[in-house]
Formats: C-alpha cells, structure tokens, sequence
C-alpha cells in the first residue's frame, strides 16, 4: 500500500498540545526557572546555576523530610496492601452483600480530603473528640497535637481509614475475574486455603496489586491535605511530610528558589521510584 | 470399581437441575454425556466428583456410599473447558502439583512427571509457564495433571470445547489411547455427537436435566429408545415427518410422497426420523424415494453438501457428499433412503430402524 504524506494532520494534534502546554508544561517551566535563579522583588532574577539544588541535597532539614515521607509511605502500605487485600477476600461474592459492601467500601473515598482532615482532627481531640476522650479515659495519655507518636498514630490511622477501600475495590475485583473452575481444581487437588491464596489467588491478583501499590505509593508520597488539616506537620516537624515542608519553604519563607528546587527533586523521586517499581513488577510480564 | 448413582436428584432454589437419575458405570469404561448446554452434564459430573452434594439420592463407588464426601478425600481427577493450570507455575511444576501436595517421594515425582509429559508431548516444555504455551498445550498440560495421579474417576468437561478445529481433531483421537492401560472410570462431557461416537464406549443422552437413554455409543445411535434421544444424538438435526402405514404402502402426512414398505408393524400413524446423510441430492440406494423440497440455505464445504429445505411444512436438512450446484429459492429434487427411517410410535417410542 502507498502511503501519502499530509502535514495537515498534525493540526489534529495541536489541540492537545496546547492543553498540555499550558497545564504541564509552562507551569512546570516557571518551576525550572526558579530553580536556577535568585529571584528578587519586582521580576528582577540573578543566574544561580545548580546551587539551590546542592543546598537542598545538602541540607539537613531535607533529608528529614524525606526520611519521615519514605517512613510514613512504607507503614501505610505495609498495613493497607494486606489489610486491602484480607477485607476483599472475606467480602461476599454473591447476594444483597455485594453492594452493601460496595457501597460502604467506597464512602470513605468520595469525601473530600480536607473534610477528611477536619474530621480527623476533631475526632483525635484529646478532650472532646470520641477517639482522643475515650482513649485518654481508658488511661492513656494520648494528645496528638503534642506528642509527635501520637501525631503519627492519627496520621496513619486517618489514612488507612481513607485508603484502604481503594485496595479493597482493586483486590475484589481482580479476586472476582477468578473463574470458579479454578478452585475447583484447587479443591480436587486436595490444595489449602493458603495454596489457593498463594498459588491461584495472588498470581490472578498480581496486575491490580500492581497498580493499587502504585496508586497508593504515588498519592501517600504527594500528601498533603489531610496532614495539613490534622496536624499542620506539627507537633514541631513531626508530621512535615516532603509536601508539607516544601509548602512551608515556599510560601511560608518565600525561599522560591530552593523550593522550586525542591520541587523538582521531590518530582524526580517519585517518578523513579514508580519506574523502578513498574519495571520490577512487570519483569515478568514482557515475556510472555 | 463401579461408580452408581442411585435417584440423584439436584435442585437449586424452585428450579430442578437435575432430575431423579440412576446410572451405573463400570470399570475401565468411557462414559460420554452427550446433551447441549445447560443439559446438566456438569452438575451431573460435580455430583459425581463430590464438588457438589445432590438434593436427593445417593452416589455409591465400589459398593461403599460416598454420597457428601468431599472431594479431596475422593480419588478423583477433572479436565475443564478453559484451560485451568496454576498461573505461575512451569508446566513441569504444574504437572506434579497433585503429587506433591499427597507428598510423593521426588525422585518419583519426576519419572512420573516424565511419562506422562511424554504421553502428552509436553517433554520440550516442561519449563515454560502455561501463558506461553497454546491453547492446545495448555489443555494438554491440565489433561497432565489429571493423569498423573491414579485418579479412579477422571472427570473431562467438553475439553475441547475451546479448542480450534485442528487441535480437537488431533487431541480427540489421542484421548481413548490415553485411558487405555488404566484402571479407572472416565466420563466425558460433550455437546457434539461426532465426538461420542469417535470415542466410542458408553454414552448417556442428556435432555434438560435427564437421562434418556444409556447404553453402548452405536447402540445408543443405531436404536435411539425414542425420539429424543434420536434428536440429542444427530447433528446435524434429524428430519422429523409425520407418515401413515397402512398395508405395504406408507405415506407421508403433510407432503405428497408415498413409498412400498414391507415393516411388520401395525397400520396406523408413526413419526419417522432420517438423519441428514440419509437425504441426498444423488440417489444412494434401490429403496431411496424421491422427494421435493425448496432451498433456504446452502453449505458447501468441498466435500460435503448441506442444504436446509422446505419439505412439506417441516425445515429439514440434507447432507451429500461432494459439491452440487444449488440454488437458492428454487425447487430441488433430492433422495430419501427410506431404509433408514427410524419408526416412533404416539408416544414417541421406536419400534422400528431401518
């Protein structure tokens, strides 16, 4: 067959172009701006070359940010992939279960994430609220706007709350496109609950895990707004989560430079670790 | 070892799934369940295997009742129509997983496992996973893994159902070599009556929940008991016709053909069966009749001819060897080889073939 040239049709794409240009690229282009540059009042900028960046990877207050990011994402996840994946498969499969459990499942998703924040907050209130009262009534002493364990307790109390749905839906989906033939099999070959778990139930599951676990890393990685609400990253910097620290940066010292700096290697980490993660999990997958 | 199921009956909800059933098969026997979907086949087949309980009835295996055992405590092995294999496991692993879950001795493990990858031709892929194989090899892989225990009853649900042509053709004529040195009870499930009679051995009629007729597989085809089991065991569909016998002549009711007959049955009105290959558009035997009909639908396949036509009031269908030109819409004349006419009394039960 021939094949014509026609220009003509990279007008169809300009469209797009413009669209990503102006919600991606341009915003993203300012940020890189700012980075290589002192910024002054008044649109006046001095070159700066990489030194906001050797300062931002030198500094102290960066490292701990991100050593509390990595730490929070690695508990969440630890706790809601298996938590998510348990409840769905004690979910019903058949039957008015099936949509009331749907239905609670996703509550928790649909609110918005500084309602989320807010309630959080009120209900961890050591004197008023229903889990900070009754905590303290049975004895312990649980404040979480001063202690920075108790901070963390709520914070990752708050998010496997709003979260772990997400797994769960991920999980039971992919838990019911198992075709009913193959437990039987399972079941003729005399295999276990756990064999079944392990040999027919995980493999089936393994490209929703796969995407549930990126999900879940790239969003508690990027937090920002329900931490923001509960502890506005206090007591101190406990809860100053990469997002957090880097608003502070920014908006609240208006250091624009080393924060677009920041931002830029905030940006590159997720966008590695997903790579990495991505390549990983799908190793396997090319072959076939 | 016997497998009998006496009055099973299953019901699920207000709706009889399967309805009151005896049947005994023997040792070292090929059982064919021939019906089309939802006949019942497989909730017979998990009755049989344990994986479901009947409402009523009782399953005895070796003169023992093992009605509510649970599968794994039964030997039983089971071939589904999708391809079901452990998903990351080799083929080599998928084959030995019944053994190693009932904790054979490893050495054992592997001359077995290499037999029966033999038997199958799975040898060259012992180390692949099953989504690298084919559709074939998979099913052969699953076929494996049923083998390879003593199973006493080895369950195959239509396996070659998603198969393409060619890898069913070559599969099909494998199966009965495979059971042949083994002491055990097979039963095949299937929709398509070629496959019982290239299998052969016993076949069971399947209609709606029951069983109408079990026998020898050509004994079940030659003498259908009556007119359902005809029609479940004939495809294409067999052409169906009202006649009238009265002294050596028979007529046919709703179109103008009359033939001689010398039957020793009562005068009165039958119902005839013929299958297809038994209508012709070339003159098969002294005895075939002449007949008129009007084209609908034509097949040629090369070798063989089918024509859907108009006889009478009735749709039936004429299978020939080779390819005629047919046109469609035109009168035709073609050939029935009144011989084979299967007689059906009122109540539809035969008393004639041939």
């Amino acid at each position: 067959m021939n094949k014509t040239v026609n220009q003509k049709a990279w007008l169809f794409v300009i469209p797009v172009f413009v669209l990503v240009a102006f919600n991606a690229v341009v915003p993203l282009m300012t940020v890189v701006n700012y980075a290589f540059q002192e910024t002054f009042g008044s649109n006046v900028f001095a070159w700066e070359g990489t030194r906001w960046f050797k300062q931002i990877l030198q500094s102290d207050r960066f490292h701990a940010a991100l050593g509390r990011q990595f730490t929070f994402t690695f508990i969440i996840l630890l706790i809601q992939i298996p938590l998510g994946i348990g409840i769905a498969l004690t979910m019903p499969k058949k039957g008015w279960g099936v949509p009331t459990c749907l239905i609670l499942m996703s509550m928790p998703l649909l609110i918005p994430w500084n309602v989320v924040g807010a309630m959080w907050n009120i209900f961890a209130l050591p004197d008023i609220g229903f889990l900070g009262h009754t905590l303290n009534s049975l004895g312990f002493d649980f404040n979480f706007t001063q202690q920075s364990g108790d901070a963390w307790f709520t914070t990752i109390l708050m998010d496997v709350w709003h979260w772990t749905s997400l797994v769960v839906l991920l999980s039971y989906a992919g838990l019911n496109s198992i075709q009913p033939a193959y437990y039987q099999a399972a079941e003729i070959d005399g295999a276990s609950r756990w064999d079944i778990f392990r040999y027919i139930e995980l493999p089936k599951m393994k490209k929703v895990l796969t995407l549930a676990i990126l999900l879940r890393f790239m969003d508690s990685f990027m937090i920002y707004t329900e931490p923001f609400v509960l502890t506005g990253g206090g007591p101190g910097n406990a809860t100053a989560f990469l997002s957090i620290d880097l608003v502070k940066m920014a908006l609240g010292q208006f250091d624009l430079g080393p924060a677009a700096a920041m931002s830029l290697i905030y940006f590159f980490i997720v966008l590695l670790v997903c790579w990495v993660f991505y390549s990983l999990m799908m190793k396997n997958e090319v072959k076939s | 070892m016997s497998l009998e199921l006496k009055n099973i009956e299953k019901k699920v909800g207000l709706e009889t799934f399967i309805y009151p059933t005896n049947l005994k098969l023997e040792k070292n026997t090929i059982n064919v369940l021939l019906g089309s979907t939802l006949a019942g086949k497989t909730t017979l087949m998990q009755i049989m295997a344990g994986l479901d309980k009947p409402t009523a009835g009782e399953i005895w295996f070796n003169d023992q009742n093992v009605t509510g055992v649970k599968v794994q405590k039964r030997n039983v092995s089971m071939v589904y129509q999708q391809f079901i294999n452990y998903p990351n496991y080799t083929v080599y692993e998928n084959i030995a997983s019944p053994l190693k879950i009932t904790g054979v001795d490893a050495n054992e493990i592997k001359e077995r496992v290499g037999k029966v990858a033999e038997l199958l031709k799975l040898s060259p892929m012992l180390d692949k996973k099953p989504n690298e194989l084919s559709g074939g090899q998979q099913q052969r892989t699953a076929l494996a893994r049923a083998l390879i225990k003593d199973s006493d009853l080895i369950l195959l649900d239509e396996p070659l159902a998603n198969l393409d042509f060619k890898l069913r053709e070559e599969l099909r004529e494998e199966l009965p070599k495979l059971f042949e040195n083994r002491e055990c009870i097979v039963v095949y499930a299937t929709t398509e009556p070629s496959d019982a009679l290239m299998i052969g051995g016993n076949t069971a009629t399947i209609l709606e929940g029951k069983i109408i007729q079990y026998g020898k597989t050509l004994d079940v085809y030659n003498n259908p008991e009556n007119l359902t089991s005809a029609e479940v065991f004939s495809d294409p569909p067999m052409n169906i016709a009202k006649v009238n016998k009265s002294g050596d002549s028979c007529s046919l009711l709703e179109a103008n053909t009359t033939w001689k007959t010398n039957k020793k049955i009562k005068d009165g009105n039958y119902t005839i069966g013929i299958r297809p290959h038994n209508v012709t558009v070339e003159k098969t035997s002294t005895n075939s009749v002449e007949i008129k009909g009007k084209v609908m639908i034509s097949e040629l396949s090369g070798s063989e001819s089918l024509i859907h036509f108009k006889y009478g009031q009735s749709n039936w269908v004429s299978l020939s060897s080779g390819s005629h030109k047919i046109n469609i819409g035109e009168e035709m004349k073609l050939y029935m080889n009144v011989d084979e006419c299967l007689f059906f009394d009122q109540n539809n039960r035969l008393v004639s073939n041939g």
